[in-house]
């Protein structure tokens, strides 16, 4: 082989490899981008149906039901102007509380309840997740009418 | 009285690194003795200084100290002693005081046992140290003091977070941060190589080791990480590709791609610019790491902007020191050229494609975390990147790195002539996919395909690395700590990969609601809750199940998980009780009381997991071996920079 079909071999190869692993990156990324939203999103039909994606917000105080003796639960998730109710069966994270944030992994149902199969709450006490944060901006959660 | 000397200990180590900076690099540019003297004395002195300020931070914790602001969010007075001394390091300040001291601790060392460097080049590294000194230095002095007063002091403090009470968080990061810390030497080293703008085997030789040292710590710490993510999280997995881990595996990928391709330009004076680039991407991503999990962007870019002082420091000390670093690389790279050349099966093609395949793996996670900083910076929307986008990712370029590793090892510099190695890495091929298939049918009773290549690769990279052992006692060649380093280190990767495979492939997970005396079965074991009952903890409350663990109605063990309530504040913990074994852990977790009596159980049966972390560990000690090679002691390095430098003279 001479030198400049090998040269001309190496470029097909690197041009090849990086098209592939370009190829792959761009699929692999469509598939797995998670979107965030908050329940107004949800409720005003911005979130994708069909397609899981995360939602966040405050937990409502007093709406944690348990299905007795089983791991069923069921909450509402709020970020204080439209609330979107959860289900979920599986352990609750130890941070997760009512009146707190949580970030649940999960789709939407056509009934327009939410069914979670990951709940996040990976904060410490005095801490709200941001995307929930931002999401209550104008409206702290020392306004909120509880 | 003891946080001021700490605070005031920390603007004298600053005084001390400018001079360092200063000294060392206008010492070695203007060729003046004293000066470039003055710059090691000031590395000791920093030393001192941040050593001071660390012991009277770790004073304060250990007093309780609570009209320290940084004690006083950081511990509580119920903490038992050796969490008061860890948290030191718990948070943003303190962990910025332990990178610092970090450095100082490389900094000494390196002028310690850089002697036998000529003068000017040594004067430069240390001076480089320096600068990179000066800035962390500063961003504490002028943004996170781990010393400022609270005022009127707390009565009580905070507490450290009950997550990082644990032995093993509580070692995590000083080893991290000297695995990262330690790239910060071969990052001086390019530098200085930039500035004087020649780069010869001895250079590389000189870098090897401590590049070793600083991957061997970076390993030790990423292993320490997941173990504990497994056992103290509460969750059984043991890699979750969140950002905080990315954050401290890019630059062990880097550091990798590193210690290879240091590896051709000691041996062959090829890839020097590509060595260098290296060498600046493995600090540069450290950097990055350090910032990323302390800075708090992660947990918000925009609360990054709240507090500018911060953000803004950080981006600027981040582009000083990458854009400076690229800036002379693009200057001065040009005259580093490599002549030689080399056949497509020879061992530098071999790793010329691991560097291949590690920096895309690196390319393609850097990408993924910092994409939805990028997305959230720019408000485009909030999205985060799932673990199968990096698990996809990072398995494609490892399937043939590890396929390629195997035959690599055998393969000679320069020339592409297998040889007699070619039949026994047939055969130990062979063998690899014949071990695996049965292993996978006749031990977990299926096959399929991705397990069976995970397997034979697993063994493959393992049988590979051992022939080399086996071939050089045969023919009885000496085996070199490097020899000896690198098949401990490949065998260790084999044994991880074996572990993943099995994880991943087997791993059943399954959460139930139990009462005492009800069971449930998870891969073949009966775990049953036959007792629930309340512990004590030195700083704590608990409430512990008794999970007895039986097969065949022969027991097996007793798990005992715990839920505990810390006093300090009113967050829950999940302990899990883990049965440690040769072939598989078992795990149980306790979750909430469900009403009429049950109580919620993550069981988990986790085959092959121990094999990640043992791998990892002798990868690591694979490092350390390579490191204390003969060849890169002293003395020896000594003689071959002087033949060399005669050898070069030669050719001019």
């Amino acid at each position: 082989m001479t030198p400049r079909r090998k040269r001309l071999l190496a470029v097909i190869a690197i041009v090849g490899g990086v098209a592939a692993a370009t190829a792959l990156a761009t699929l692999a990324f469509q598939d797995n981008l998670l979107y965030f939203y908050n329940p107004t999103q949800v409720m005003a039909g911005e979130a994708p149906s069909g397609r899981t994606f995360r939602i966040g917000g405050m937990v409502t105080q007093g709406s944690l039901q348990r299905t007795e003796g089983t791991l069923k639960v069921r909450f509402v998730v709020t970020d204080y102007k439209e609330s979107v109710p959860v289900n979920y069966e599986g352990l609750l994270p130890d941070l997760f509380r009512e009146g707190q944030g949580v970030i649940a992994h999960g789709r939407l149902t056509d009934a327009g309840e939410f069914v979670a199969d990951e709940v996040l709450a990976k904060h410490d006490e005095n801490y709200m997740p941001p995307e929930v944060a931002e999401s209550l901006h104008p409206q702290p959660p020392a306004e909120s009418p509880q | 009285m003891i946080p001021e000397i700490g605070h005031f200990a920390l603007v004298l180590s600053l005084l001390l690194a400018i001079s360092q900076a200063v000294f060392s690099l206008g010492g070695a540019a203007r060729g003046h003795t004293g000066w470039m003297a003055a710059g090691r004395s000031a590395v000791v002195g920093q030393f001192v200084f941040v050593t001071v300020a660390f012991g009277a931070l770790t004073y304060a914790f250990v007093q309780r100290d609570f009209s320290v602001l940084y004690v006083a969010t950081n511990s509580n007075s119920q903490l038992p002693l050796l969490f008061r001394v860890a948290a030191v390091w718990g948070a943003h300040e303190g962990s910025l005081l332990l990178w610092s001291l970090c450095l100082a601790g490389w900094s000494l060392a390196v002028t310690a046992f850089s002697t036998s460097l000529d003068a000017p080049f040594r004067s430069r590294v240390i001076g480089i140290l320096g600068l990179i000194s000066i800035g962390f230095q500063l961003f504490m002095l002028m943004t996170s003091n781990p010393f400022e007063r609270l005022v009127p002091a707390a009565s009580e403090g905070q507490d450290l977070n009950p997550l990082l009470q644990d032995f093993a968080l509580a070692i995590h990061p000083p080893i991290l941060y000297l695995g990262y810390v330690g790239f910060a030497v071969a990052f001086a080293f390019a530098c200085a190589t930039l500035l004087e703008g020649r780069l010869d085997a001895a250079w590389a030789r000189w870098t090897r080791p401590w590049t070793l040292a600083a991957w061997m710590f970076l390993t030790v710490g990423i292993a320490l990480g997941s173990w504990w993510a497994y056992y103290e999280l509460g969750w059984g997995g043991w890699w979750f590709w969140d950002p905080v881990e990315n954050a401290s595996f890019m630059p062990w990928l880097a550091g990798t791609a590193l210690i290879h391709s240091l590896a051709v330009t000691e041996k062959r004076g090829l890839f020097k610019s590509w060595t260098l680039l290296l060498a600046v991407t493995a600090f540069s991503l450290s950097l990055l790491g350090t910032f990323l999990v302390r800075s708090g962007v992660l947990i918000s870019v925009h609360a990054f902007a709240t507090d500018p002082a911060r953000g803004i420091f950080i981006l600027g000390f981040l582009v000083a020191v990458i854009g400076g670093a690229l800036l002379l690389y693009a200057w001065r790279a040009p005259r580093l050229k490599s002549a030689a050349g080399f056949e497509i099966t020879s061992r530098e093609s071999f790793l010329l494609f691991n560097n291949a395949f590690l920096v895309a793996a690196l390319g393609l996670i850097l990408l993924g975390t910092l994409y939805p900083l990028f997305m959230d910076a720019l408000e485009l929307g909030k999205v985060s990147v799932g673990p199968p986008y990096f698990e996809l990712v990072f398995l494609v370029p490892m399937l043939p790195l590890l396929t390629l590793l195997g035959v690599g090892m055998h393969a000679a510099w320069k020339r592409g002539l297998l040889g007699s190695a070619r039949t026994r890495l047939l055969s130990i091929a062979a063998a690899a996919i014949v071990i695996a298939l049965i292993a996978g049918a006749a031990v977990y009773g299926e096959i399929r395909p991705l397990t069976t290549i995970g397997f034979a690769l697993a063994l493959w990279v393992m049988g590979s690395s051992l022939a080399i052992v086996v071939v050089r006692l045969r023919t009885r060649l000496p085996i070199p700590g490097a020899v000896l380093g690198m098949v401990i280190a490949h065998f260790g990767i084999g044994l991880s990969t074996l572990g993943i495979t099995g994880v991943q492939s087997f791993k059943i997970e399954q959460d139930v609601a139990l009462a005492v005396g009800d069971a449930a079965t998870v891969g073949g074991y009966d775990f049953r809750l036959t007792a629930l009952k309340d512990v004590q903890g030195p700083n704590y409350l608990a409430v512990e199940g008794e999970v007895v663990v039986s097969r065949n109605g022969e027991p097996v063990t007793t798990l005992h998980p715990q839920k505990r309530l810390y006093n300090s504040g009113g967050n829950a913990m999940t302990e899990a009780g883990i049965e440690v074994g040769a072939g598989r852990d078992l795990f149980a977790a306790l979750g909430d009381d469900l009403g009429q009596g049950r109580w919620s159980l993550r069981l988990q049966y986790k085959p092959l997991i121990r094999y990640i972390w043992l791998g990892a560990l002798l990868i690591a000690l694979g490092g350390g071996i390579a490191a204390l090679d003969r060849r890169y002691r002293r003395s020896v390095v000594a003689r071959d920079a002087v033949t060399a430098a005669a050898a070069a003279a030669g050719t001019q």
